[in-house]
């Protein structure tokens, strides 16, 4: 299992040097540079050669490559293009709000998810599963700009419990972003728990259906303890996989909700970057999402195979 | 759901290509999702082709003596902030998002289906490394590899399809290569390799035809998740271009007189809704009816 391990973290590496060089080649390839973003208008003659040269950008790409990625591997992910501010502490606060954001969502959604995937699969077929499934598809389809409306007509306009927008500016301590993140959450809520929750039935479904299973229940063994000591153990271990994937989505996907809330998170900065055509900060978010990604994911690989009793047993009996 | 098992054949089974296809269309209308889907998606099909014969006003024509006015005998949805009838751009408001996903998703499905194909069969040190590859482009955040293009080079159709079509096909390179894994060990394969065929033969004769059931499923995700896309990015102000009638640009622009024409939103909110959830239900359909197991997919 060591060398499984091993090369899971060895992947992940690859994968993250893969998006790096992604990253900064697309950069490259595209037209313009950080100093024809800077100037606008004035990008011509001298102006432009003496930025260029400021910013040390004729220098052969390869090199600057090395620059960046060095850079980055310590935390210092550059200056932004228009205000020559320091993009790691830009992003500091971003990448916080972004967090807390996700953290909300995953502490409301995940536990919710999977009791209905849990329930919806025993009951497989029933009306309570046609029920809970159907919801799912309309929750999980329906974009999240339209769920975001309808929620902010509803609770911000009609009812005025909640505020409809989030007004804190990004470096304002935590709790200045409640109650406005109450409704972002919701929608992510939506959305997140219908993925979980399909993944989840589906699980249930084919684990139930195992031989081990009918065989427990043929034997007699009580239902209950079918249920919570055999049944699903296994059935929840895909769910880690899900949950980190949603974990990935929340922190770098969410920029229609950040922007219909006005939540200054990663994905509104991703917007504004792109539309200011910033291009050291593009590069710095789509970085850290992407490690964030391949961590994630590489975390839930991980676990899985921790937890998996079929690997446990057959490294026990190896050793 | 049954137990996923994408190499089972297909269960409708016939001669010809033409009868295999009724022949899961048949199969599909036999679920309650299926039908109800397909309903949906065929109605938004032909309200798309026909709606311009058949709206009473012109999509662009402005009415100052009717901003923002109430739903009406003579304009049942009501105006818009610039005076234009709502029900006309509700009308014609999915042609551009149909046209867009219309060629893009088939361009996303052949290209990323084909690369799968080819590299579950090769496997190797290529696979090896498109594999890290595919993983590296799944890890970026769909709106920021898409917007950054769109940005870019402008935000016309000749720039949003081939974008939505490449990073649209990444993951179906995933899922073609994990159902050519089911086949390739297989005995026909084997035989088609000792009967002296090539790859292209073998990829085009036995593979391609036993992997259309997880591929028509990862189409019909696409096609939603390509639809949502595109309505985001119109909502955000970078896909359809103003004043083309479209219905997350109609969204965005009535969200900000929400509180006094709320019919401004309703249009084109439910009308969007009932499209994705009609193409998510026909995919979840197709599943069922090819066998496939599509609860562990991911986003792009």
């Amino acid at each position: 299992m060591t060398r499984m391990i091993l090369r899971r973290l060895l992947l992940g590496a690859v994968t993250v040097w893969l998006v790096s060089v992604i990253i900064f080649a697309g950069v490259e390839i595209l037209p313009g540079d950080a100093c024809t973003a800077f100037l606008e208008r004035e990008a011509k003659g001298q102006l432009l050669a003496n930025c260029r040269a400021d910013l040390g950008l004729e220098r052969p790409a390869a090199l600057r490559y090395l620059d960046w990625a060095w850079g980055a591997l310590q935390g210092d992910l550059g200056v932004s293009a228009d205000g020559q501010e320091s993009i790691a502490s830009l992003v500091g606060s971003r990448l916080r709000n972004s967090a807390l954001l996700a953290a909300c969502a995953l502490a409301v959604g995940v536990p919710m998810a999977i009791v209905q995937g849990v329930i919806a699969g025993l009951r497989c077929d029933g009306p309570l599963d046609y029920g809970i499934s159907s919801l799912a598809i309309v929750s999980m389809t329906i974009p999240e700009f339209v769920s975001a409306t309808v929620l902010i007509l509803v609770f911000s306009v009609w009812l005025g419990w909640v505020p409809g927008i989030v007004v804190a500016p990004a470096d304002y301590p935590v709790s200045a972003f409640f109650p406005g993140i109450i409704l972002p959450v919701a929608v992510l809520t939506l959305l997140m728990v219908a993925h979980i929750l399909r993944m989840v039935r589906a699980s249930v479904i084919e684990v139930m259906a195992s031989d081990y299973v009918q065989m427990a229940l043929l034997r007699g063994v009580p239902y209950r303890r079918i249920v919570w000591k055999h049944a699903l153990p296994n059935a929840l271990l895909p769910a880690i996989n899900v949950v980190a994937l949603t974990v990935a989505w929340l922190l770098g996907g969410v920029v229609v909700v950040e922007v219909v809330f006005n939540y200054p998170g990663l994905g509104r900065m991703t917007i504004d970057a792109i539309s200011d055509r910033d291009l050291p900060v593009v590069q710095a978010i789509a970085l850290i999402v992407a490690s964030a990604y391949v961590g994630v994911n590489l975390l839930a690989d991980l676990l899985s195979l921790v937890l998996n009793p079929r690997l446990r047993t057959h490294t026990a009996r190896r050793a | 759901m049954t137990a996923p098992d994408a190499s089972a054949p297909v269960p409708p089974r016939g001669n010809s290509r033409t009868r295999r296809a009724w022949l899961v269309v048949r199969a599909m209308l036999r679920e309650p999702a299926g039908w109800f889907g397909l309903s949906l998606v065929a109605a938004h099909l032909l309200l798309a082709i026909f709606a311009p014969l058949l709206v009473p006003y012109n999509a662009t024509a402005m009415d100052a003596g009717a901003i923002l006015g109430e739903p009406s005998m003579a304009h049942p949805l009501g105006t818009d902030h610039l005076g234009r009838d709502i029900l006309t751009r509700t009308m014609l408001g999915g042609r551009e998002a149909l046209i867009v996903t219309g060629i893009g998703t088939p361009a996303a499905l052949i290209w990323g289906g084909l690369l799968g194909i080819f590299t579950g069969l090769v496997g190797g040190r290529f696979d090896e490394v498109l594999m890290r590859v595919v993983d590296a482009f799944l890890s970026l955040p769909w709106i920021l590899k898409l917007l950054v293009l769109v940005v870019t080079f402008g935000t016309t159709n000749a720039v949003l399809i081939p974008t939505l079509a490449f990073f649209f096909g990444i993951p179906v390179i995933r899922v073609a290569r994990a159902a050519t894994h089911e086949v390739v060990a297989r005995d026909f394969i084997q035989a088609a390799r000792a009967r002296g065929h090539g790859r292209a033969s073998i990829m085009m004769r036995e593979l391609l035809p036993n992997v259309t059931g997880p591929l028509m499923v990862e189409g019909a995700m696409r096609w939603s998740w390509m639809l949502l896309a595109f309505s985001s990015l119109s909502f955000l102000g970078f896909g359809a271009t103003p004043p083309t009638p479209d219905w997350g640009l109609m969204i965005s622009d009535g969200r900000l007189y929400m509180t006094v024409a709320l019919w401004g939103v309703l249009g084109p909110m439910v009308a969007l809704a009932s499209l994705i959830i009609g193409i998510n239900l026909v995919a979840d359909a197709l599943a069922i009816v090819m066998r496939v197991d599509h609860s562990r997919r991911d986003e792009i």
